[in-house]
Order: structure tokens, then sequence, then C-alpha cells
């Protein structure tokens, strides 16, 4: 008879087997919504392949693309490690967007572009992890689940940003569209290739993410967080300030979503408007579990899904398949990957 | 002043708190059922959004409104299925299960209505579901206006209430899915398959939920948009928690709070632009947060809610 049995350490290459099924999954079941839509298949594929490497301006498109991901798919992943549900990355990526909109802008702080740039980052992660802390604090005082009061809050700092683009921070010149005042050219980041939109901002990300695995794997606060998520009673009979270690967690997921707001900004737009995030902050919770929950990974899962978003624009613009297949790709790799890795986590004995 | 309270005593309002407390019901419902068999069903933002898409398709293709709704609530019963089937026999995560889920459903349902609807100027609409009013009752003064002049759905959600609170409480089937969300094993030693209860109550749960979904495009609006749902999907979870999983609470807390959304929508006017109409609509989010405060330690939550059974582990 044929059993499962619970594998107690899973081998390096299953860890990476079961992302690349995933995908591959993924892409097999979306394939039939392309062929459903009137489209060759592997025509699409191919042609999302080139709409997102084909060129030099595709190339640096997908990067570009792959920055905030990059950011939160580290926030969902830092906190997921550490069982904190932060489903409100998409809401801190807004506040830390108009936090570095506010204080970037000619009314802002004014200093040399060697501190306005990191001092306007600092910014945009403090917004994010305040608006991750209020929900923290619900929790730990009153037991609040935070997924659904981080879910709400989404909402809630949208329409704030609304609230301010069409009214404090409202371009006068922007025509009476509702953006906000753009921020001065010497906190614009530096671009990493000429004649392109990409910035240094995409180093800053793949640089954190380094940071964020030699913590984890490293210092005891890598540990504690761990064990957190683990185990919550163990760890706090070891010792372990488990209020503690949530609010570390809480500043730097929080903290990242913030920064790849600001980023955002930055780097690319110079305002803010209401769709600056076209959801960066749920597609963050698909990229951490892509990678499952390994910062390293999270570049590589980002990378993938900033693909997807590029390649099926242009192939949406060649073949007439809606663009919505690249939301529907990403959702689906979710999924496989959450049954990849439930089975790999087993093996079957005879 | 006057003005402001002078809103209550309009019928208009409190014929707006049962059309917009509607699809409340029903998603609360829905999200009520799953979780005391056991199973937190985060997918049902998605799933709404797939129900309002896919009814709204069948009608805007010839068919009967009746159909649309019984279209979304198989539709809704499929995901629900695929919900269950990964967190149930296989026991995933039913936080991140859920929010893929959420993802799948709204990203398909915004796919499936690109391709049949190309881009235009104004979405096309269909004829909704009309206001039925109750003979005699109708005629009532200001509770006629209020109660009893309202489309068909709204009444099945507030008879669906009702069922289901007596099933609940009183029918064999109903203790199969209160034994099965407190305590797997005991259900398991009464004879009762909890897998197959805890699948059965995600899968109708959904069911509801798309049928809510379904309110906002064959009743409350005519036409289909992207983010329609606006995070209602969100405020049924919280709602659940505030009606302590009860279903006649959860009916209550749907109207109180629709009586907020309603408030406010009419406050705007009177208050007209002196405060930022995104103030007002922050109202129903911070709301729900309010009422998760209120309720969270005074709640009865089902003490397996979110732990998958297996067979021989405790």
């Amino acid at each position: 008879m044929i059993r499962f049995e619970r594998r107690t350490h899973v081998p390096f290459s299953l860890r990476l087997a079961a992302p690349i099924a995933a995908v591959f999954v993924a892409l097999a079941f979306a394939g039939i919504l392309i062929a459903i839509a009137g489209a060759p298949v592997l025509e699409a594929y191919r042609r999302m392949l080139i709409g997102a490497f084909g060129s030099r301006l595709a190339i640096t498109e997908t990067l570009t693309r792959t920055a905030p991901l990059i950011l939160t798919g580290l926030a969902a992943a830092v906190a997921f490690r550490a069982r904190l549900w932060n489903i409100g990355a998409e809401g801190q990526f807004l506040v830390g967007a108009l936090a570095a909109a506010a204080l970037g802008s000619q009314h802002g702080l004014h200093l040399p572009p060697v501190l306005l740039i990191p001092a306007l980052m600092l910014a945009g992660a403090v917004a994010g992890a305040l608006l991750l802390l209020g929900p923290l604090a619900l929790r730990l005082r009153f037991g609040v689940d935070e997924v659904v009061t981080t879910l709400l809050l989404n909402f809630v700092a949208l329409l704030f940003v609304s609230m301010m683009i069409e009214g404090a921070l409202k371009d006068p010149l922007a025509f009476g569209w509702p953006q906000s005042v753009p921020v001065v050219a010497d906190a614009m980041l530096p671009k990493l290739v000429a004649r392109s939109r990409l910035h240094i901002g995409l180093l800053v990300a793949i640089g954190l993410a380094v940071v964020i695995a030699l913590v984890q794997a490293r210092t005891v606060f890598g540990m504690e967080s761990r064990a957190a998520g683990l185990n919550p009673a163990a760890a706090r009979f070891a010792g372990v300030s488990l209020t503690c270690v949530l609010v570390k967690v809480a500043c730097i997921s929080g903290g990242l979503a913030g920064l790849a707001g600001a980023i955002e900004v930055l780097g690319v737009k110079a305002y803010v408007t209401t769709d600056l995030s076209p959801g960066f902050g749920y597609t963050g919770i698909v990229v951490a579990m892509l990678a499952a929950l390994n910062p390293i990974g999270v570049v590589f899962a980002a990378l993938f899904v900033a693909t997807m978003f590029v390649g099926a624009d242009s192939m949406s613009r060649a073949l007439g398949v809606p663009s919505f297949i690249a939301d529907v790709i990403v959702a689906l790799s979710l999924l496989a990957m959450l049954v990849a890795l439930s089975l790999a986590n087993y093996r079957i004995r005879r | 002043m006057m003005d402001v309270l002078d809103i209550f005593a309009s019928a208009g309002l409190w014929a707006a708190v049962l059309r917009i407390a509607t699809p409340l019901i029903f998603g609360t419902l829905g999200a009520l059922i799953s979780e005391r068999a056991g199973v937190l069903n985060l997918g049902i933002e998605g799933i709404m959004t797939f129900g309002a898409m896919i009814g709204w398709m069948t009608v805007y293709h010839g068919g009967d409104l009746w159909l649309g709704l019984a279209v979304a609530a198989l539709s809704g019963a499929v995901f629900g299925l695929l919900h269950a089937a990964l967190t149930v026999p296989l026991g995933l995560s039913q936080h991140v299960t859920g929010l893929g889920i959420t993802l799948f459903a709204s990203s398909l349902s915004y796919f499936i209505f690109r391709l049949a609807v190309p881009v235009s100027g104004s979405p096309p609409t269909i004829v909704p579901f009309q206001v039925i009013k109750i003979p005699v009752l109708s005629d009532l003064p200001f509770l006629g206006e209020a109660v009893f002049s309202q489309t068909a759905p709204t009444y099945l959600a507030i008879a669906l209430a009702l069922v289901i609170a007596y099933a609940l409480a009183r029918t064999p089937l109903g203790l199969a899915v209160r034994i099965v969300g407190e305590n797997p094993h005991a259900a398991e030693a009464q004879g009762i398959n909890p897998i197959r209860v805890r699948i059965g109550a995600v899968v109708f749960g959904s069911a509801l939920m798309a049928m809510g979904g379904a309110f906002l495009t064959l009743a409350a609006f005519n036409s289909f948009f992207p983010t329609m749902v606006q995070g209602r999907g969100w405020v049924c979870i919280a709602l659940v928690v505030f009606a302590s999983w009860r279903p006649e609470r959860a009916l209550g807390g749907a109207l109180l709070f629709a009586l907020f959304d309603a408030y406010q929508l009419r406050l705007q006017h009177v208050v007209g632009k002196a405060i930022p109409y995104q103030l007002f609509l922050m109202i129903p989010y911070i709301m729900s947060i309010l009422a998760l405060l209120v309720m969270a330690r005074r709640a009865r939550v089902p003490q397996a809610l979110m732990q998958p059974f297996r067979r021989g582990e405790r």
C-alpha cells in the first residue's frame, strides 16, 4: 500500500523544483484560456518572452517592474516567516509613496541630493511601518486578527491618498487631474541605464534581499523571528519576547512595502496618483510564496512575475488576448506552488 | 444640525439600508457557514467578483435574471470546491489559499469580461431586478416604502438568514457542522465525516458569497466593472466576527453596517464639500475594524477554526 510520510528535511533540489513545476502548471492552465481567446498558445508565450526581453527597452522595462515587486515580496516573506499575516503591503506601498512625494516636493525637505534621497526613502519606509504597527498593536493588545485589518486598511490608505492628491498635495499644474505635486529633480533616483526608466532602486532592492537573507541566517533576531513563526509557545518558553520580535518584524515588513512605494515615486513617476500601484502589494504575496519565503528566491520570483506582466502587455497588443492573462498566471502559480510545496514535504513510502 | 438628523426620518434611507445590506448578508452568511465548520474562506472577495461578473454575463447574453443568480451560485460553488480541496484534504494554509482564490477568481473575472465585452466608452447594461411591492404591506405608511418595496434577492437574503439560523441551531445537519467546527475528532467518533462536512460547508458558503456578488450587478447596479466589489468581501469576514459566528446576529450586523453606509452617502450631500468625500467613504472600512476591535475578545470562535483535520492525528 502506498502511503505518504512527512519528510524531516526537504532537499534543496526539491525546493527548487517546486516553484518551477508550479509555474509550468500555471502556464499550462493559462494556455487553455489563451486558446479559448482564439490565439495560438505557444506563439502567445513566445511573444510574451519577446515582449519582456526582446529588446534593450523591453529588458529595462521588465527590470523596472521587478524592483518594487522584490520589495513587496520581501515585505510578505519577512512577515509570513514570523506568522505575521501582513496582507496590507498595498496600503503600505501607497502611504510610503505619498510620504516620499510630500517630503520630496519643492515644499518639502531642502537637503543636498546625497542626503535627500536616503531621507525620502526612509520617510517612505517609516510611513509603511507605521501603517502596519496599528494592526499589530490591535492583535497584541486586543487579539484582533491582522489579516482582515491589514486588508481593510488597504482601502483606507487608497482613499487617504486620493484625499491628499485632491487636497493638500494637489498639483495645480496638472490640468485638474488628481495627482500630487511632483518631487524636485534632485530627489529623483539616478538612472541605472541611460535612456531608460531603469533606476538604482533595483540595486537597493537586491541589496536588501541579500541583507535580509544574511540577517535571517546569521543573527539571533533571524532565528527568533523564525521560531516565533514555527512554534510561538516554544519560542516564548526559550525566553523570546514574542511582542518584541513581532514589532521588529512589522517595522521591517511595513518598511519594505513603504520603501517600495517611495522608490516607485522617486525612480519612475515623480508624483503619486491613485493608480500608482497595479497591485504591487497583493502580487508581493505571490512573489513571497513562489520563493518559499526565501529572500534570495524573492528576487527571481519577482523577475518572473514582472516578466509575465510586461510580456502580457506586449502580447496582448499583438494577439488581442486580454492582458489580464498575466494576473491569472500569477494567481494560478500561487495556488500551484502551495500544492507543490505541500507535496515536497512528503515522500511516498510503499 | 437638523438636516443631519432629518436623514433618519426619510423612508428612502431605510430602503437603501436593506439594499446595501443584501450583498453583505449573502457574503457574511457564506463566510459564517464555512467558518462554523472550521474553514476560513478568504476567497470571498474574488468569489463575489466572479459572481458579479458571471451573473451579469448570463443576463447580458439573454439569460433570465434568476438564471444569472443561479449561474453565479454555481460558479461560487466551483471556487469553493477548489478552496475546500486545497485546505481540507490537503490541509494547506487557509490564509494563503484563500488569498490565492481571491486573486485567481478576480483576475479570471476581468479576463473573461474583457474577452466577451470589448473596451467601450460606457459599460453595457442589462435590465436589473425590479422592486416588488408586497401587496397590502407596501401600502403601510413609511414602513411600506422602507421595508416592503425591495427587489426579490433582498427578500431572499433575509429569508435565508432566518432559515440558516434555524438550520444551524436546530437540525442534525447544523449540529454536524457545528461539531466539526468545534472538535472534528469528536465528530468523527460520532460517525460524522469531518472532511465531507467541511467540503460541503465551504462549497455552500461560497455559492452564497457569489450570489452576494451577483446582487451587485443584477439588482444594485446594472453593469459590471472591475474592482466593483470594493472590499465588501473583507467587510463580510469582519462581520462574521462581529456577529460572534451567529447567523441572526450576522443579519443584524449587516443591517447596522448598511445603515452607516447609507447614512454617510446622504450625509455627504448635506455636508457638501466642507469635508472631503473620501473621509465618508472610509467609514465602512473603519467601522469594520472597530467592529473587530469590540468583539475580538468576546466572540465565540469555533474552536477548530483554521485547524486542518488529519485522521488519527491530534
